[in-house]
């Protein structure tokens, strides 16, 4: 019993000990993504894909999110869409609203709307918006979830149901000029904040910088939620949900939590897109726009983390260098690479990297590959039969 | 000593118009180990699903520990204490054994502890004891999808005794085991057997012999008849209904 305890607080000490390592090196990595990055690609002449990498930066966060709920708790999402507007829709009223006093924003005057609608009221105010950024987002998520989850929908039925509400939001939003604007959405370019014009050099800055440690503080997040018990137990509702229910659990409460914090990053990201875009319109309820969200972190690997930020990352340059080059091809090659990494790499790129990588690089440099298992299993025939008949067996996801 | 910690009463399990269970009566004292087999289709499992609150009798009531069981979902009803094992182990095979273990062993199942609690010292102690028991020591570490059927049969028995349940459900524990794991899983369930009540649904009927005090028998729904093993397999309802000719099932004779 005491060498259990000793190995364990040894254990402990190295857990920490990496755990500073980790931090060392994002922190590294946002101070290369504030301060040396911009510098770099204004260098080389290419100042506007800065302003790019921010707001990939912020979808990013929505695939934080998405790897949360997907990559470790196995529900699919496909209407992550709503929480991303929900969050961009909360900045631009704002932005919206910073005018004189008793002037109302532009676009109600064609429609003739005289008195600004009630709801639009409390985002006069900037701490209320940053609440609604975070919060409307995750407790229409928590409504949602916690109603489909009692019911015990899962699986595919959950996904076809997010993506019935994505309709109904996008109808909703896209039908109401009268109220939002309707199918022209929002502009925040020409707003000011603090009297400075939103799509200015300086406060482009401020927000990409906020960009910068708001992913980090979701990465944070996500690390946290991922490890200790609640990531078990994640990885428990994700294996089989029954037995937690037997053993004790209430899943239901689990599902919901997770859920409505992958809403509020989506929120998050919404804001911070709509902010260094310029405009926010239904599009972002677009169903192909949620299912993008799903590909990213299929790319990069399910249930990494990091794969969600690179996942992102890379198809975002890759659909924009792709489409400047060659306008037509994006849509052709989101769809291989999407087969490509259901095909050949189920585990994305991270996946790949983490389990078969290593040893491909290895032999690259011939060098011996190790011993993975004793030679008389791989010439037994019954294992061999075992290993195809029933080594793909796993209970339905 | 006789005091009852299941009661059920005149429970009928109605499937739209098959009756899965018929009427039944059924007690268990505490501390005591019961067997019940009976033919496939006379409601076993459905016995347990009602139990544990998967499935809501049409009529009758259950009592457990002296409380209906009435309205309550399953995770409410294993947190009053019942614990069950399934026909095929299920376990979850991307944690450890270790992990596996911890998770059931967790006092506090709420989503607060989750988010903010650590495993206690007494808890891995007693994570690091059930290891022993069920003798998976040096696999603690794997993924549990490594382990072989035996190994998870073994560890989700373990599972349900980290809940510390004062009741176990058991339902064929030994279900495509070898002979040697036949009798380590029957050597665990009487070792639990002394701190815990349980019931065990079982058609090998060797184990059964080795494991049983006293049996029950299902047959449609209802109670064919109880008693010990002997009285039961001299029954002549149940050689009828179950067992079969004494001359023409070696097992039976």
């Amino acid at each position: 019993m005491v060498d259990v305890v000793s190995s364990q607080s040894t254990k402990f000490g190295g857990r920490k000990q990496k755990l500073l390592i980790e931090a060392g090196i994002v922190g590294a990595i946002a101070i290369l993504l504030i301060f040396i990055m911009p510098a770099i690609l204004v260098g080389a002449g290419q100042a506007f894909r800065v302003n790019l990498l921010g707001r990939y930066l912020a979808l990013a966060i929505a695939a934080l999110g998405i790897d949360l709920i997907w990559g470790f708790t196995g529900i699919l999402s496909l209407g992550h869409g709503i929480f991303f507007a929900l969050g961009g829709y909360s900045l631009a009223m704002f932005l919206s609203l910073q005018l004189p006093s008793g002037q109302l924003p532009d676009f109600f005057s064609p429609y003739g709307v005289t008195e600004l609608p009630f709801f639009w009221q409390p985002f006069y105010s900037l701490p209320f918006t940053l609440f609604a950024i975070v919060f409307i987002p995750t407790i229409v998520a928590a409504i949602l979830g916690y109603l489909v989850f009692r019911n015990r929908l899962r699986g595919v039925y959950f996904s076809i149901l997010t993506q019935a509400a994505l309709i109904v939001f996008f109808n909703f939003f896209n039908g109401q000029q009268k109220l939002i604007n309707g199918t022209n959405g929002l502009k925040t370019d020409t707003a000011t904040i603090f009297g400075q014009t939103v799509s200015s050099p300086q406060v482009q800055t401020v927000f990409y910088t906020l960009t910068v440690l708001l992913l980090v503080g979701g990465y944070a997040l996500s690390r946290w939620l991922t490890s200790g018990r609640s990531g078990r137990l994640l990885v428990a509702v994700r294996d089989d949900e029954t037995r937690m229910r037997f053993s004790g659990y209430d899943p239901t409460l689990f599902k919901v939590l997770v859920f409505a914090i992958s809403a509020g990053l989506a929120g998050i990201a919404g804001a911070l897109y709509t902010a260094q875009s310029g405009i926010i319109t239904p599009q972002a309820m677009n169903i192909a726009f949620s299912i993008e969200m799903v590909i990213w972190v299929a790319v990069g690997g399910r249930a990494t983390i990091v794969g969600a930020i690179l996942g992102t990352l890379i198809v975002n340059f890759a659909k924009s260098i792709l489409s400047e080059q060659f306008p037509q091809i994006w849509y052709f090659f989101q769809g291989a690479l999407f087969l490509i990494v259901v095909t050949v790499l189920p585990g994305g790129i991270l996946g790949w990297l983490r389990d078969d990588g290593v040893r491909w690089v290895r032999s690259q440099v011939n060098k011996r590959r190790p011993l993975q298992t004793y030679p008389s299993l791989e010439e037994d025939p019954d294992v061999q039969y075992e290993r195809k008949n029933l080594a793909n067996r796993k209970p339905d996801r | 000593m006789n005091e009852k910690i299941l009661q059920i009463e005149n429970l009928t399990v109605n499937f739209d118009g098959f009756r899965a269970l018929n009427d039944l009566n059924f007690s268990l004292d505490k501390g005591e180990l019961r067997v019940i087999i009976g033919p496939n289709g006379a409601g076993k499992t459905t016995f347990l699903d009602v139990i544990t609150g998967k499935t809501k009798p049409t009529t009758g009531q259950v009592t457990f520990k002296g409380k209906p069981t009435q309205g309550k979902v399953e995770y409410e009803i294993a947190r009053m204490g019942v614990g069950r094992k399934f026909q095929t182990p299920r376990v979850y095979l991307n944690l450890t054994p270790r992990e596996n273990l911890e998770l059931s062993c967790n006092r506090h199942k709420n989503v607060w502890n989750a988010l903010f609690g650590a495993p206690s010292r007494a808890e891995a102690r007693t994570v690091t004891g059930l290891l022993e028991t069920i003798r998976l020591e040096t696999k603690a570490d794997l993924k549990a999808d490594l382990l072989s059927h035996g190994e998870k049969q073994r560890l989700e028995i373990g599972m349900l005794v980290a809940q510390s349940p004062d009741l176990l459900l058991v339902d064929e524990p030994v279900a495509g085991l070898t002979d040697e794991e036949t009798e380590n899983v029957g050597t665990l369930l009487l070792a639990l057997a002394e701190s815990h009540s349980i019931i065990v649904i079982e058609h090998d009927m060797e184990f059964v012999r080795q494991i049983a005090r006293k049996v029950t028998v299902l047959h449609q729904g209802s109670v064919l008849c109880e008693g010990s093993m002997d009285d039961v397999q001299n029954d002549p309802r149940v050689i009828e209904v179950y067992l079969g000719k004494q001359e023409d099932n070696p097992v039976a004779a």
